[in-house]
């Protein structure tokens, strides 16, 4: 049977199950054999916050999203193209994203009348005519993999385990993969386990032959590679990025890398890679809460590590008052918080940007600190060393503030070259006579980093105002207003790049203006908006505290500015109050990215006013 | 080692000392000032950590390294400079409201990870900065601002609490006695591990007289259970036997020497330490006095750098370039 091959410029693909079912490791291995492939590439896992919800519940579903094209882009898909879905459950919890004319992939065997009723369909959509504008696909995935291994002797359980292989593998045919990443993932996953080896390969394989071998799938897809800047690639998550980019900084200041944490999603990832890499002289300190983890990373900043705490939005609640402290004491300290939908427990697995505030403004006092934002997967690296330069320099806590859906989310990543990274060497206070622990720097207005074990530089420091100079304590009010305003000073007076914007004919009046994750989206919006003809610039901070010196003259140029953000308005808040200039926002707190469509939208409503 | 001996004075810093007059944290500033330049570590290379609290204070009259941090919150940083700094001596100071109520999460952990410090829980029985509120250790009915009608929580028995929280280096002290609690110190240092020194402490001002029996000619004589390593636990009118299972305190007169129990600090068995712990309560009519668990085991920061030195020598020190260009690549050209 000969079949017919069509070229596509981009498909998003969603893997949908039970969480039980492994569609995170399903995407995540079509991830790594689209990227290997040249295509350019952005996930997005999606998962519940219970580990295990009860088995075939809306609750308990699963998914793992990805888009990859022959060009470059921005964001992990609006809608799929093509639905897997292992159970009635993440069909029905999947259906409504899908536009007419998608492909469905069912585990035919999953839609049982029991299974069915469990999430409410009253008659099996396979059958009803319900999906009668789709290109529905229902194959006996469990039996098919299950009699595929029977000569293995597995329990039933393990058996139908390997499922997910089988769809992985069909999909691998879809799209012409690289089936020798995932065998040679799987042989070194189940290296001690043969039996599971041998059924997860046997239903991979089964997988690709039934799209060889059956009718059913008649047309296989084949995605050209990416014109991407030439270089060596890989496929890179926020949270791995940002351990990189920390690991790189501490070799690129010789300053050990010390991190305090206290495990909470979407940041424990974090903890989890850098707990890796010990050879690196990485001390990772599991800490009784946040507080302690905090704390710990504060002592180590002192004693002249690189200090860094990683967290979520309710464990910075609890470190509010230390990060205080880490403000009198004016030594280095990073602060990474990844987060999640809140307020409280909130949507944890979920995404949202809803902690500016908090991190600009959420301590006691004039408690001023560095605020960077990275604005993708791949930036986090690039972030996390500028975070480490400026915490260093000004001797300043810095905020990172990344969240779930760039921390989970993967795409390509440049790897840069060793030499070219930032030189980040630091100098420690010498021995000298008469030290003054709070003589300010004249160009940074830094205090001294005097580490002990520095001869003859015994001194006391501590969260109660200090003398300027000095560092003795002092309740003089002329001294505290002047303390005060020379910590704010410093913050402001950080040394960062003006913000880029891009116009691209000098003639938009309309402005689009993002921060953090939002990146994808927002890009991807106005290049379609531009394909369009419609006049639009863009431009993305990373950094927010401070704010670019050029951003002022940047907000006047233009007649609108919206501000699309993952909360209620919180940068067009200090946007308004800095530079009193009127912003549009646009805000969704759904705990998912933006879509490009909606963000269309909302530009077309006001270039259109 | 420092070249030249250091004294006392090499130890006391510039600060005027600004704690009440008669307050118990001047003799015991005086006591571990005169104990430093024994420990043989040059000044630069101790770090005195403090919560805040009268006592958290201290580390300001010391001519060392010092951080006055935050309420309850000394043990974390210690112990992030501890594991990132194994080469220095680090010292806690605390009080009984700073350890024990908002800081009893850090001290517990502190303790049962076994981390290389030094922790001297000035217990006054009462939050002294804060103008005389009841503390976790003042007795059940404690009349004061915050209780007038008395205090109805039950207290905590520090020593008992750190055992609980398998501190293997546990001893109390007291303000006035200097010889005793110099011995103390001197043995805590030699300690590698996690070791709380309890003192108790006079505030003049909101509890005095607090340990008022355990001082006074007539009543410390009877009061005071010595606990010296290898001798019968006894004050000169009582002594500690075992009956039906558990610690008594009894009269000299009514039991022959021999029954009495011989003091062993290092006994393995932590049942042994803690029910010496609960032979005081509330009322300070017998209380040990000593070290009561002197028991070594692996230091935390230790065994944390250790697990790097492993795997730098399994691996290699970390390669930049490797780490950044490992796993799945593909080349772009
Ligand atoms: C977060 C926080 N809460 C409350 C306080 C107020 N406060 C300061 S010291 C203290 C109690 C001190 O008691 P203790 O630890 O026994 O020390 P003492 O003064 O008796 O030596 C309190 C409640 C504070 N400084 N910080
Ligand atoms: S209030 Fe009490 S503990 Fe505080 S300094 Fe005065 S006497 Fe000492
Ligand atoms: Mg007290």
């Amino acid at each position: 049977m000969t079949k017919t091959v069509v070229p596509l410029h981009q498909v998003t693909i969603r893997f949908a199950g039970d969480s039980g079912d492994g569609m995170q490791l399903t995407g995540d291995r079509f991830t790594m054999d689209t990227a290997s492939l040249g295509n350019d590439i952005s996930t997005l896992p999606n998962y519940p916050a219970e580990i295990r919800a009860p088995q075939g519940t809306l609750p308990g579903v699963s998914s793992f999203q990805l888009h990859f094209a022959d060009h470059h882009i921005q964001t992990p898909g609006d809608a799929p193209d093509v639905l897997v879905a292992m159970n009635p459950a993440a069909l029905k919890a999947n259906i409504r994203d899908l536009p007419r004319g998608a492909t469905i992939i069912v585990d035919r065997d999953e839609f049982s009348p029991r299974n069915l009723t469990k999430v409410g369909y009253e008659s099996n959509p396979l059958e009803d005519g319900s999906l009668d504008s789709y290109k529905v696909h229902a194959v006996a995935l469990t039996s098919i993999t299950v009699a595929a291994v029977s000569e293995l002797n597995l329990t039933r359980k393990d058996a139908e385990r390997s499922k997910n292989m089988f769809a992985l593998g069909l999909l691998t045919w879809m799209y012409h993969r690289d089936t020798k990443s995932t065998e040679n993932f799987l042989a070194a996953k189940f290296a001690k386990k043969p039996d599971l080896l041998a059924a997860n390969l046997i239903a991979f394989k089964s997988g690709w032959n039934y799209g060889e071998a059956t009718e059913d799938f008649a047309v296989s897809y084949e995605i050209a590679p990416a014109k991407m800047p030439p270089g060596k690639y890989r496929n890179m998550s926020g949270n791995v990025a940002i351990s990189y980019g920390l690991i790189a900084a501490s070799s690129r200041s010789n300053l050990k890398l010390f991190l305090g944490s206290y495990p909470i999603t979407p940041a424990s990832d974090i903890l989890h890679e850098l707990s890796k890499h010990k050879k690196f002289g990485v001390i990772t300190f599991q800490a009784e809460d946040e507080i302690a983890a905090v704390g710990s990373a504060l002592g180590a900043s002192y004693g002249g590590a690189l200090g860094v705490t990683t967290t979520s939005g309710p464990g910075i609640a609890l470190k509010a008052e230390m990060i205080g402290l880490a403000v009198m004491l004016e030594l280095p300290l990073i602060i990474i918080d990844v987060q999640r939908g809140g307020p409280s427990t909130g949507l944890p697995t979920k995404t949202e940007q809803a902690d500016l505030l908090q991190v600009m403004f959420g301590r006691n006092g004039e408690s001023p600190a560095a605020v960077l934002a990275p604005s993708t997967a791949s930036d986090c690296f690039d972030i996390a060393m500028e975070a480490v330069r400026i915490a260093t320099t000004y001797r300043v806590p810095v905020f990172i503030l990344s969240d779930g859906y760039i921390a989970n989310g993967s795409e390509p990543w440049r790897i840069p070259e060793v030499a070219d990274l930032p030189d980040l060497r630091v100098e420690f206070a010498k021995s000298q006579e008469n030290f003054l622990p709070y003589e300010r720097d004249a160009k940074t207005l830094a205090r001294p980093w005097a580490i002990p074990g520095t001869k003859g530089m015994e001194h006391r420091i501590g969260g109660v105002e200090k003398a300027d100079k000095t560092g003795a304590i002092s309740y003089d009010p002329v001294n505290h207003d002047l303390m005060v305003r020379a910590r704010a000073a410093k913050v402001a007076g950080i040394e960062i790049p003006d913000l880029e914007v891009d116009d691209p004919n000098n003639d938009a009046k309309v402005l689009l203006l993002g921060w953090g994750s939002t990146f994808g989206p927002i890009s991807a919006a106005v290049e379609a908006l531009r394909l369009n003809g419609e006049k639009i610039a863009q431009a993305h901070l990373r950094y927010i505290n401070p704010f670019p010196k050029n951003l002022g003259q940047i907000l006047s140029k233009y007649d609108r500015v919206i501000v699309p953000e993952m909360n209620l308005g919180q940068l067009a808040m200090l946007l308004r109050s800095e530079f009193l200039k009127d912003i549009t926002g646009y805000n969704r707190v759904r705990g998912l990215p933006f879509s490009t469509v909606e963000l269309i939208e909302a530009a077309m409503a006001v270039l259109h006013d | 080692m420092t070249d030249i001996a250091l004294t006392k004075k090499n130890f006391t810093s510039d600060q005027e000392v600004k704690w009440c007059p008669g307050c118990g944290d001047y003799s015991i500033l005086s006591t571990v000032q005169s104990f430093l330049p024994e420990l043989g570590v040059p000044r630069e290379n101790i770090v005195f950590i403090s919560g805040i609290g009268c006592s958290s204070r201290f580390p300001y009259y010391l001519e060392t390294f010092g951080i006055h941090s935050i309420h309850g919150r000394a043990p974390t940083l210690a112990t992030g400079l501890a594991i990132s700094r194994p080469d220095l001596s680090i010292f806690v100071i605390t009080g009984d409201g700073d350890a024990l109520s908002i800081g009893g999460n850090h001290l517990i952990h502190a303790l049962r990870r076994n981390v290389n410090l030094k922790i001297l829980l000035f217990n006054n029985r009462i939050y002294g900065l804060t103008k005389g509120q009841y503390s976790p250790t003042s007795e059940q009915g404690k009349i004061t601002k915050s209780t007038p009608a008395g205090s109805l929580d039950t207290p905590f028995n520090p020593i008992s609490l750190a055992l609980g929280a398998e501190a293997s280096f546990v001893a109390r002290s007291i303000d006035s006695d200097r010889k005793h609690l110099t011995e103390i110190l001197r043995a805590a240092s030699l300690f590698n591990g996690s070791a709380l020194i309890e003192i108790y402490q006079n505030c003049p001002i909101f509890n005095d007289d607090a340990y008022q029996i355990l001082k006074d000619g007539e009543t410390k004589n009877s009061a005071i259970l010595q606990l010296v390593q290898g001798q019968p636990i006894k004050s000169q009118t009582h002594g500690v036997i075992y009956q039906e299972g558990s610690m008594k305190v009894v009269e000299l007169e009514s039991v022959s020497e021999s029954e009495l129990v011989i003091h062993n600090a290092n006994n393995p068995d932590p049942s042994y330490a803690f029910a010496l712990s609960r032979l005081s309560a509330s009322v300070l009519d017998h209380v040990p006095i000593g070290i009561f668990r002197n028991v070594s085991r692996a230091e935390y920061a230790g065994q944390v750098n250790d697990q790097i030195a492993e795997a730098i020598a399994e691996q290699g020190p970390g390669d930049l370039e490797s780490l950044l260009t490992g796993g799945d690549t593909w080349e772009v050209k």
